[in-house]
């Protein structure tokens, strides 16, 4: 009896050992950097989190495949580095000593990677599945671009600038202008009520007309 | 003898001895002194470069600076109307620098234009030349992009869509046009009525940029780096000063860096009352500008030396991970400071491994090395290391508002130049105000200036400012020297500057004036054409379908731009002894005709009818 079992428990461990390897087929490695991520508040790679990590990947693979057959136990890791990274592998509960298809796998692990990093405190740089490619998030765009928004304040500044200096050129021509025609006519009537020494309104209210002998004296004489 | 000039002739002028200081100062200190005095100071042996400066500051910048500025007071009128009045044979040397300052204002503008786009896009987070866009598929980011760094490709697709050859035109990038009408309409607001609004814009625009570089300063030496930049840029390396390039570089850069030739510091001149003392001020703003230079290249270097050992920090740590993935050590085994000592352990334990690997060399004086001077400096070095400071978007507005502020400053000087002597000629009649004048000229030149805004527009202006804007300075000025020295003779203009300053002439404006200036002129311009004509025009073009992408090809430019080239080299040029010959032939004319008199005789004796 307990030969039996043995004999089970080594083939199922060597089993083990030749589905997780690296470069095995359906076997993806993973590389963590915590140090890189979390600096002081880094926590060790221990069993625990090894546990976890098994725990997300079946998680993974039950929420992507919805049955619910994925076992921890399915999850093998091996080839553990000081560096953090490891191999893994996911095993089909269903058939013993075969493994799920990489490509189940992957796809799962992208429906799901945003919950694993989470789990981990990471990102996808520090938590690097070598073969699944990240998707890159697209840039936010906003509907109007910025710099045109900028640029609109800025034109709008300096044509209020421009009407404003201009407007004023022209007001303070017309003041110009008009001062120098008030000015033209104060002198004007300066001169008028100066001529001759006779004030003009005098003579205006003596209302005096043209006298028609002198008038025509005054043709008499030749030019000179 | 004294001259009778009319004290109120309805001049306009400044408001206070220090507008006008300022609008020299302004006028003088432009992009120039940040991007290209610190790139010189680097490449020609640091602080042994001050050497040759200075001296061809003392010999060649302060007295031509003296002379224009003596010039401008003196006659009271823009350059093409005090050369006529020099002399009708010199007139040419007016319309030549008049010439100059228009072709280089068109230029000159569109610079301003890229530094103005990309302060609107400096509002952004995050900024948009740090981060490369996605291909269409969203696989990957773009190709040109992820080839070159983002920062190049902002600059040459986002900004310029810049075409692979100058002879391919491209088409006109919109959102350039937008922006040179903006900077179109600003000059327009600052020279709208000439001093009057230039001189209230100066005092912003020239006192904002050294504001600007005082925090950027204490900015930059706090960065990590800094003092790597500082002592590499002023290590006084002697052994350059027996190379002739480092003497003629330090020539052109002070007659350049001066604005000298263009005819805009004559023109700011003539606003002085006559009893001014030019001489100080002419030493005053020669030694401002220089003084500015060296200041502004202390927080280049601070930046550059950041930038270049943040690079170096980034190419040890790329080479770190790539050593500690492969061969699966914990991390942070491997540091900065024993990465030497790992890589020479892991060379001799398992060297395939290592050449496995293909690790790049990081050297720290490499990254030092690569210098840049002009647009390279400011929109693809310094926007690369203001994306690695804190607060980035902040230094990004900062640094670009004092590049416009700075270049502005100068283009008040360009079109004071411009707009002066067209005021004098009355190429507009008297009683048409003018804003209209100042407006025909923005107008126009933003017209003009369209065909830089096409995709070829900065292999064009490349050419303008290699051109135009150097070649017939050297010429110009040459001629003002000889001009004034020979032609007026330097007797009557040293009492005409005796009468304005209050005292003698100094002999050392005597000597430099008569010998020093012109020799060292000749000698210039003679080197410099040399150079030029050494080997065939070339330039270096950014082409992605190149093998050697991302680096830039070298290309020879086609016969018509040649033409181009040696054109707009020669017409200022030209137009002085063209103007000579004219006024040579009039006087033939003239004195062959005996019935003919001149009228200045009639003006000598008087109206006597």
């Amino acid at each position: 009896m307990l030969r039996a079992l043995l004999l089970i428990l080594s083939v199922v461990a060597i089993a083990h050992a030749e589905l997780c390897r690296p470069d095995a087929q359906n076997a993806f490695k993973v590389r963590i950097s915590i140090k890189t991520a979390l600096g002081d508040n880094a926590y060790a790679w221990d069993a625990n989190e090894e546990y976890l990590f098994k725990a997300m990947v079946a998680f993974a693979m039950r929420r992507y495949s919805s049955k619910s057959t994925t076992q921890i136990s399915n999850v093998l890791l091996c080839n553990v580095t000081d560096r953090v990274s490891f191999w893994f592998v996911v095993t089909d509960s269903s058939k013993n000593v075969t493994t799920v298809p990489g490509s189940e796998v992957e796809a799962a692990i992208r429906m799901n990677r945003n919950r694993i990093n989470n789990a981990f405190l990471l990102s996808d740089k520090t938590l690097q599945f070598l073969k699944i490619t990240s998707t890159l998030s697209p840039p936010v765009e906003p509907s109007t671009p910025v710099w045109l928004i900028v640029f609109g304040v800025v034109l709008c500044l300096i044509v209020a600038g421009i009407i404003f200096l201009i407007v004023s050129g022209i007001q303070k021509r017309k003041k110009k202008n008009k001062e120098s025609t008030e000015r033209e006519n104060l002198e004007e009537k300066v001169e008028v009520t100066l001529e001759n020494g006779i004030p003009c309104e005098a003579l205006d209210l003596k209302a005096g007309h043209i006298n028609g002998v002198f008038a025509a004296d005054d043709e008499r004489f030749t030019s000179l | 003898a004294t001259p009778e000039i009319p004290k109120e002739d309805g001049r306009p002028k400044w408001d206070n001895k220090f507008q006008y200081l300022l609008s020299c100062i302004g006028f003088a200190v432009g992009l120039g002194n940040v991007w290209r005095f610190p790139y010189l100071c680097q490449i020609h042996g640091g602080g042994a470069f001050l050497i040759p400066y200075c001296i061809a500051l003392l010999f060649e910048g302060i007295p031509l600076l003296h002379l224009e500025l003596a010039l401008g007071q003196f006659l009271r009128k823009g350059s093409i109307g005090a050369w006529n009045t020099i002399s009708p044979y010199l007139g040419g040397v007016g319309v030549g620098s008049w010439m100059v300052s228009v072709l280089v204002s068109l230029y000159y503008n569109t610079v301003l234009t890229w530094v103005m786009w990309y302060f609107i896009n400096s509002f952004q987070e995050p900024l948009p030349w740090s981060v490369c866009p996605l291909n269409e598929n969203r696989t990957g980011f773009n190709e040109e992009c992820y080839e070159s760094t983002a920062v190049n490709y902002f600059w040459y697709r986002k900004t310029l869509n810049i075409t692979p050859d100058i002879a391919e035109s491209g088409t006109l990038q919109w959102w350039l046009i937008l922006c040179l009408a903006t900077c179109w309409a600003i000059v327009y607001l600052c020279t709208i009525r000439g001093i009057e609004t230039t001189g209230k814009a100066i005092y912003v625009t020239a006192i904002f940029p050294y504001l600007v570089l005082t925090i950027f300063l204490i900015q930059g030496l706090t960065l990590p780096g800094a003092t790597e930049g500082l002592i590499y840029l002023f290590t006084p390396n002697l052994n350059t000063l027996k190379n002739p390039r480092v003497w003629l570089d330090a020539a052109t850069q002070i007659f350049f860096s001066l604005s000298l030739a263009f005819g805009g510091l004559i023109a700011l001149a003539s606003y002085n009352p006559t009893k001014n003392d030019c001489e100080k001020d002419a030493v005053t703003v020669a030694i401002v500008n220089s003084m500015t230079s060296l200041y502004a290249s202390i927080p280049v270097f601070s930046v550059l030396g950041f930038k270049a050992t943040t690079a170096y920090w980034d190419c040890l740590d790329r080479n770190i991970i790539n050593i500690i993935n492969e061969f699966d050590l914990p991390e942070e085994s491997i540091m900065r400071q024993n990465y030497t000592s790992w890589i020479s352990f892991l060379n001799s334990s398992y060297p395939e491994k290592i050449a496995g690997l293909k690790l790049k060399s990081c050297d720290l004086q490499e990254f030092l090395d690569q210098s840049v001077s002009g647009t390279g400096l400011a929109f693809i070095i310094f926007t690369q290391a203001i994306i690695l400071m804190p607060g980035s978007q902040a230094w990004a507005i900062l640094f670009f508002i004092m590049l416009f502020s700075l270049g502005l400053s100068s283009m008040f000087g360009n079109i004071e130049g411009v707009f002066t002597p067209l005021l004098e000629l009355q190429v507009i009649p008297k009683s048409a105000p003018k804003e209209l004048l100042s407006g025909i000229i923005c107008l126009i030149s933003f017209l003009i200036a369209l065909c830089f805004t096409l995709g070829s527009g900065s292999y064009w202006i490349e050419i303008f400012d290699r051109y135009a804007g150097s070649v017939p300075l050297l010429v110009i000025a040459f001629f003002e020297v000889i001009g004034v020295v020979y032609i007026y003779k330097i007797k009557r203009f040293s009492k005409d500057v005796e009468w304005m300053t209050g005292r003698k002439l100094n002999l050392f404006w005597q000597i430099t004036w008569r010998f020093i200036s012109p020799l060292l002129l000749l000698i210039v311009f003679m080197a410099f054409a040399t150079l030029q004509m050494q080997k065939p025009p070339s330039y270096t073009a950014w082409n992605p379908k190149y093998e050697g992408f991302p680096m830039k090809e070298e290309k020879v430019y086609p016969p018509w731009v040649q033409a181009i080239c040696v054109l707009l080299a020669a017409l200022p040029c030209v137009c002085i002894p063209l103007v000579a010959l004219f006024h040579l032939v009039k006087q033939k004319r003239s004195s062959k005709d005996p019935s003919f008199v001149a009228p200045e005789v009639f003006s000598c004796q008087g109206a006597n009818s």
